[in-house]
């Protein structure tokens, strides 16, 4: 391939990608208020279109044409910056995420995501750490209590989950050898998915993805009841949309990557054997990608509207008491599994 | 300062969260899978209960008359000063009927102290909770739209019966 040909194929990714995402948000949206509704005994949105399907496209026409409203004591700069910050680190995620195997079309050799980087996981957690920036500007530059109290309860949450959270991935890499995320899938080929090997690593990585997106019931930045509605407080309109698309966006990637590291990524154990053709094995294996994704957004979901708020100091010390030791014992065994199972 | 003791401990199954984290999910799993309760109102209306406080109204009886001797009970009697009566004479002897009988629907609070104090039982809370006006002259209800045939009312009055 020469350099027009990868451009043109890289952009073409790119673009489906960003699509892929935008879809999937308003999507999720929908999704979310209907999974609330039912665990509550409502119906859920049911107006706008057909079993209230249109509901979204209501809320973004609503959005779009609200008032932008920027507090006279702001940062104006760092407060119309702090959404594009979000947003930028969520969608640039995505670019390592492999979607399935290689794949071969039209001639050409495309690997199914963005770009395979070697060091795909530092990259991961590198932008995803830099999200909170995000949250942290737009809370300190909005000019109001609140909202600084807000930014400010995010970085803390942060410092408390990140070292468990690059704890357990550290068990990951320990049995893929590698740290580029399509090496991580093919490690765990037929039943050797991380999940069942690593349990604890895997639990404690699911709950610090939980942090990590800020979702109930960690959504200490965002606190309605005490902090009426935290970092985005000042914040109204498209500059909303925003934060919350980024939100969205966060979980897709939280959930996209507890696939990749813990279960197998794109893999279905022993569909080689089965004999079907290389098209259909890929396609399904995309499918199995997709499903095992969308069954991680629904936990979020589920979970949500099960397990209460913690409070501050007790994320805190669950990072530190808790999910830190657990992480460093399940880098142990996992040296065990090496040590004595050759694995 | 001595630490205060948990009033009740928790298991070591308990303590382990996971268990029980595992046990709330399956509960709100169930849920998303139980019938719904909300109702969706404009197509499905709600038949409240004989206990319900709708908007008052005047009992109007078979012939056409209203039950109200216009004694003045429910206008003395009601906390936000909604009502208004003005009594003229009948032709019967010792009978007086509302010549005009007024409710404020903005300023009415629904506390049923009308239908409570009424020896007539002439005044009754109804079961109508659509209550809609575009400006205040429409929310003040005469006695056109007050008077409701006593055949609509028949739950509300046997409650009353029975439990005032």
């Amino acid at each position: 391939m020469n350099i027009a040909e990868i451009v043109i194929i890289s952009l073409i990714k790119i673009i489906l990608v960003v699509v892929m995402i935008l879809g999937s948000v308003v999507f999720l949206v929908y999704f979310e208020r209907k999974i609330s509704a039912w665990i509550q005994y409502r119906r859920g949105p049911n107006r706008v279109g057909w079993k209230g399907i249109l509901q979204t496209t209501a809320d973004v026409m609503k959005l779009l044409l609200k008032e932008d409203i920027v507090p006279a004591a702001s940062n104006k700069t760092l407060h119309t910056l702090a959404p594009i910050i979000a947003l930028f680190v969520a969608f640039s995620t995505y670019a390592v995420i492999p979607f399935g195997p290689d794949v071969t079309i039209f001639g050409y050799h495309i690997k199914l995501m963005v770009a395979d980087v070697n060091i795909g996981v530092l990259y991961v957690l590198a932008l995803t750490s830099l999200g909170v920036y995000g949250i942290t500007f737009a809370g300190w530059s909005s000019g109001s209590k609140y909202s600084l109290l807000g930014g400010i309860r995010s970085s803390a949450q942060m410092i408390s989950y990140e070292v468990s959270m690059g704890f357990s991935i550290a068990g990951v890499l320990l049995l893929a050898q590698s740290l580029s995320p399509q090496e991580i899938v093919l490690a765990q080929s037929g039943w050797k998915w991380n999940a069942i090997l690593q349990p604890i690593g895997f639990i404690t990585f699911l709950v610090s993805a939980f942090a990590e997106t800020n979702r109930l019931p960690f959504d200490l930045p965002e606190a309605e009841p005490e902090l009426v509605g935290g970092y985005h407080t000042e914040y109204s309109s498209m500059k909303f949309a925003g934060f919350f698309l980024a939100e969205y966006a966060n979980m897709i990637i939280a959930s996209a990557m507890i696939v990749t590291l813990y279960f197998g990524g794109w893999q279905i154990p022993y569909i080689d054997k089965l004999g079907l053709s290389v098209t259909l094995t890929t396609l399904l294996q995309v499918g199995a990608f997709f499903l095992k994704v969308i069954f991680f957004l629904f936990f979020f979901m589920w979970v949500r509207w099960s397990i209460p708020r913690f409070r501050y100091d007790q994320l805190m010390s669950l990072g530190w008491k808790v999910m830190f030791p657990l992480s460093v014992l399940n880098i142990i065994w996992v040296a065990c599994l090496i040590m004595f199972f050759n694995l | 300062m001595e630490l205060k003791k948990r009033e009740k401990d928790l298991t070591v199954w308990q303590k382990l969260y996971i268990p029980e984290i595992v046990k709330g999910l399956a509960l709100t799993f169930k849920t998303m899978l139980r019938p719904k309760v909300t109702m969706e109102y404009p197509e499905v209306k709600f038949e409240p209960p004989s206990s319900y406080r709708g908007r008052p109204v005047l009992v109007q009886e078979k012939n056409g008359v209203e039950r109200c001797v216009a004694c003045g009970l429910c206008s003395r009697v009601c906390p936000a000063l909604a009502i208004e009566v003005q009594a003229a004479e009948t032709e019967l002897e010792k009978e007086r009927y509302p010549q005009k009988f007024e409710i404020n629907m903005i300023r009415c609070i629904f506390c049923g102290f009308c239908e409570e104090v009424c020896p007539e039982e002439a005044i009754v809370m109804s079961k109508d909770y659509e209550l809609v006006f575009t400006n205040r002259e429409e929310a003040i209800f005469g006695k056109d739209k007050l008077l409701v045939p006593v055949e609509q009312l028949k739950d509300r009055i046997e409650f009353l019966r029975k439990f005032k």
